[in-house]
């Protein structure tokens, strides 16, 4: 099947256009791409959440038929012949079908069976799949109870199971935490190092970039730029450097940075600030900003994607102030420095399983403070007993200085909540929204009328005020949900995984927004899966199993797993080492 | 004063939320419509155009006049002749026909001698209870024919005829029991739905969360969640005591007072069921099946097809906590028998007790789920 020249591309795709009916029209998803994927490579579809990749995916598997335009798979049509396309490729969804009441066995068997697999070389495959993906010790568990990445390896693993040549992967790691998404990479790797699979893997997170040979970007349903990630780095090589300012975060600053001439793009990084500048010159700090050095530093992927996605999007107004969307600092009867949440020996079980594990921290006024963990480490449940969602079997509980049990009605006017889903209603209008929201926390008359056109305005919601919410743009969805809990001024605001899903331009405008509530005193405390997120936070806890594995700022966090063999450690290096160290009984952290 | 204010923002955010999507909109209105219409027409026990055929071997006078009171009647409907016995089975067996006339050769000579003359009546008792109600007006028909004869010829009628006054109903228009005691079972499904399903959309929306960190009490939300549906219950209520006056003519005898508080105190239980459904399950499809899990059995039980004194004695103790029972009394007696308040208090006071406990329920569970 494959074709004998290896030079010659498995898959080919030229001017493919597709668009969908919407209630504006039509929609164009993809706008006329082309590309080729070579033999025994991994080629990564990088873009933000509804650029296309799914629908660019379910075509090259031939569950949508093009507008125009032609796909080519190992020779095969998708669209006239989607039954000996989908025969022999590899297609793993989004959200794959396992079946949950099925154990891990019998849904290999099961995919083993849809594709007629002979039963003799059955059992050679299922040990080399379930050595690979290290599912061996777990063949009798219900496909329901595993884990969230042990279900997306067993799903690779079915999808596996007879040896295609082609491997369609659409977005693999979504929701999957940083170890194992390390691990999924590696089994890809090696599917390519043994049987010379060719893999497209779609994904939202700029780093999984750097993993692959070859990269296609893809934005608002065209192509970006294509080439390894070498060739993205060397373009920006030499423009990127980290600022410091000796004893002080540079979170208020971090506006002015931005609209310097000649900056493309700025984002925190615990207390210092990464800059992309025009040029290689350094750039000058803006006046006023006190003792700052800069180092350079070298080049990611994502600034190139930032740079390629700036040029593209027009109409960028950097003059543009962050709307300031308090009437004034939020009043409270603390001090500057104090303590505005505070968490002691807080537990909660399900059952016999213990989900926290007397977890304590504070959280001082003004901070950004991050919840980071792997998937069922205890990161939600922590989170929702923080919202006054879930009640806590022990521990004391406090926000601004009182019991959360005790007085539940106060502690939540002075929460600002976004959940990570948009929860708002749907088929409201964007008034109607507001104008209950605000009203849930108390504000009416001629107030009420204030704020919601004050925040509208500030959001940009204003177009919007009549259209129902569930019509909105998925990026005016999420500045609507943060306008809802903002509405009330609450000197405390819980995110959690708030940016899931955004484009990266929008999660720098989102940040921006959470920065200069930050500096106005607003405490921030976040979720996130994002481990370049977790560096804007001033300082985080990383739960494992219910307990803490680590607190501190990110330098410090850093600091702990830095050595001879990892000298210059990302947060996300530190998470895997800290995890698995505690994973091994040895180096228990605690 | 605040608290009332945000309690009416809730109850006005349910309405919007309601009205806005075209899905919820469509289940509290269509359905209740088509309901209403379906089974009025639908659920009758009466019998009309009763295919029959007929087997005369009697050349005479009388059986050509007896025969002519089945033709000329609207309830029955002569599809076919039969000459010989080998011919009735075959149309029973095949359902062309539900009943066979048999008139024997004899009849008229019999009758002219002033003997006792018979008619054969064959019927399908397939659907026994078809049957019997067929036999019914068969029995009523040869009667009146026989009644008639003996008096035109002069002989005195036999003794102690029945004189039937069928109160309230005079005709036992069969409508007239129905359509009352529809109005009860689509205000049930109405109030369910509306409550069974308005928290669960809310808890797949994740809206419900956003609810939840508001300093809203769980109170309010209750409350905010039972004015939409007691409002909805009473205006659906309301459409279908006019299409049944109206469209219907059934007569409304009683006072108007006697029958919007038997609706308040069931629309008020249903809710609270509703309620205690929605507290307890997670998605809109298990509220629809628990609304369903109670809404059958409540139908069944509640007297609204078949008599409660027809059951067994430990099943009709159990209709004792169907709130449907009582509201199908109160419908009835108001309806047909022109019931005012004072006359219905033996159901109005079990009703408000289920009312009150649903409702505490609803709240006790609805507090419990939220800790």
């Amino acid at each position: 099947m494959v074709p004998d020249d290896p030079a010659s591309p498995i898959l080919t795709v030229s001017g493919l256009l597709k668009t969908f009916p919407s209630p504006a029209g039509r929609e164009t998803a993809l706008n006329g791409i082309s590309f080729d994927l070579a033999p025994g490579s991994v080629t990564g579809l990088i873009g933000p959440d509804g650029a296309g990749k799914t629908t660019l995916m379910r075509l090259l598997a031939g569950l949508f038929i093009p507008d125009s335009g032609s796909i080519a798979v190992m020779g095969h049509d998708p669209a006239s012949d989607p039954l000996s396309v989908q025969g022999t490729i590899g297609y793993m969804p989004q959200k794959f079908g396992l079946y949950e009441d099925l154990t891990v066995q019998e849904n290999l068997d099961l995919y083993a069976d849809l594709h007629s697999l002979p039963s003799e070389g059955r059992r050679l495959r299922y040990a080399s799949l379930l050595s690979m993906t290290g599912l061996g010790p777990f063949t009798g568990r219900l496909a329901g109870n595993l884990s969230g990445g042990m279900k997306q390896k067993l799903g690779l693993a079915c999808t596996l199971v007879h040896r295609p040549p082609l491997l369609l992967l659409d977005e693999p790691t979504v929701g999957v935490d940083p170890v194992s998404r390390r691990e999924l990479w590696a089994i890809l790797k090696q599917l390519v190092a043994d049987e010379g699979s060719t893999l497209f893997v779609s994904t939202a997170y700029l780093d999984e970039a750097e993993r692959c040979d070859k990269i296609l970007i893809l934005y608002n349903g065209e192509i970006l730029g294509s080439g390894p990630p070498e060739m993205f780095r060397r373009e920006v090589s030499g423009r990127s450097f980290r600022a410091t300012s000796p004893g002080q975060s540079l979170r208020a600053l971090e506006p002015q940075f931005y609209r310097l001439p000649g900056i493309v793009d700025s984002v925190l990084q615990g207390n210092t600030l990464r800059l992309v500048s025009e040029s290689t010159a350094p750039p000058d700090p803006p006046p006023g900003a006190g003792q700052i050095q800069l180092e350079p530093v070298p080049a990611r992927f994502e600034d190139a994607f930032m740079v390629r996605v700036l040029e593209r999007a027009s109409g960028i107004d950097r003059s543009r102030e962050t709307p300031t969307l308090y009437d004034s600092a939020p009043r409270n009867g603390n001090r500057e420095g104090e303590t505005a949440i505070s968490v002691h020996d807080l537990t909660k079980r399900f059952g016999a399983f213990i989900a926290v594990d007397r977890v304590a921290f504070s959280v001082l006024r003004g901070e950004v403070f991050g919840l980071l963990g792997a998937n069922g480490a205890g990161k939600t449940t922590t989170f929702r007993m923080l919202a006054g969602l879930l009640p806590p079997d022990e521990g004391v509980l406090t926000l601004d200085g009182m019991d959360m049990r005790r007085s539940p009605a106060y502690a939540r006017q002075r929460l600002g909540y976004m959940a990570q889903k948009f929860s708002l209603y749907t088929h409201l209008t964007v008034r109607q929204n507001l104008v209950f929201y605000s009203s849930a926390y108390g504000l009416s008359g001629v107030r009420q009328k204030e704020r919601v056109q004050r925040v509208a305005r500030a959001f940009d919601l204003e177009s919007f005020f009549e259209t129902q919410s569930g019509l909105l743009p998925q990026g005016f969805r999420q500045r609507l949900a943060l306008a809802a809990a903002l509405m009330h001024e609450p000197p405390i605001l819980l995110l959690d995984e708030p940016t899931s899903g955004m484009d990266p331009l929008a999660r720098r405008e989102f940040w921006r927004v959470i920065d200069s509530l930050a500096v106005l005193g607003v405490t921030v405390m976040v979720t996130t899966h994002f481990m370049e997120e977790a560096e804007y936070c001033d300082r985080l806890v990383i739960l494992d199993r219910g307990r803490i594995l680590a607190v501190g700022n990110p330098a410090e966090i850093k600091a702990r797993v830095a050595g001879p063999d990892l000298p210059n450690p990302t947060l996300e290096d530190a998470f895997v080492t800290l995890l698995s160290g505690a994973a091994a009984p040895a180096g228990s952290a605690r | 004063m605040n608290r009332i204010k945000r309690i009416l923002r809730l109850a006005q955010k349910e309405f919007l939320t309601l009205l806005a999507d075209r899905k919820s909109r469509m289940t509290v209105i269509v359905p209740p419509l088509i309901q209403l219409l379906v089974f009025s027409f639908a659920a009758t026990f009466e019998l009309n155009n009763i295919p029959y055929a007929v087997w005369n071997e009697d050349p005479g006078l009388h059986s050509r006049q007896l025969l002519a009171r089945f033709s000329g009647s609207p309830n029955f409907h002569l599809v076919g002749t039969v000459r010989h016995e080998e011919e009735v089975a075959p149309l029973i067996d095949s359902r062309t026909v539900l009943l066979v006339l048999h008139v024997p050769r004899d009849f008229s000579r019999d009758l002219l001698l002033h003997r006792p003359a018979t008619v054969q009546a064959i019927v399908d008792g397939r659907e026994s209870n078809t049957a019997m109600i067929l036999l019914g007006y068969v029995r009523t028909i040869v009667m009146d024919y026989g009644a008639g004869y003996l008096s035109d010829s002069g002989s005195t009628p036999p003794l102690a005829p029945i004189v039937l006054r069928a109160w309230y109903n005079p005709n036992l228009k069969s409508r007239w029991f129905i359509v009352p005691g529809l109005v009860g079972v689509i205000t049930l499904v109405i109030s369910l739905l509306v409550t069974a399903l308005s928290v669960s959309r809310e808890r797949e929306e994740g809206t419900f969360d956003q609810l939840l960190v508001t300093p809203l009490e769980p109170f309010d939300i209750l409350m905010g969640k039972i004015i939409p549906g007691f409002v909805i219950g009473i205006l659906e209520a309301t459409v279908i005591v006019l299409f049944a006056t109206l469209v219907f003519h059934v007569p409304l005898r009683g006072s108007l007072a006697a029958l919007y508080l038997g609706l308040f105190l069931f629309i008020l239980s249903g809710l609270g069921v509703g309620l205690m459904i929605s507290s307890v399950v997670t998605t809109q499809q298990q509220g629809l099946l628990g609304a369903f899990l109670f809404m059958v059995p409540a139908i069944i039980l509640s007297g609204f097809a078949t008599p409660i004194q027809n059951m067994p004695k430990i099943i009709q103790d159990l209709t004792l906590l169907d709130p449907l029972r009582y509201v199908l009394v109160i419908l009835r007696q108001v309806f047909l028998k022109g019931a005012g308040v004072g006359d219905l208090w033996s159901q109005y006071g079990p009703l408000a007790l289920i009312g009150s406990v649903t409702m505490v329920l609803a709240a006790l569970f609805f507090r419990r789920r939220l800790g």
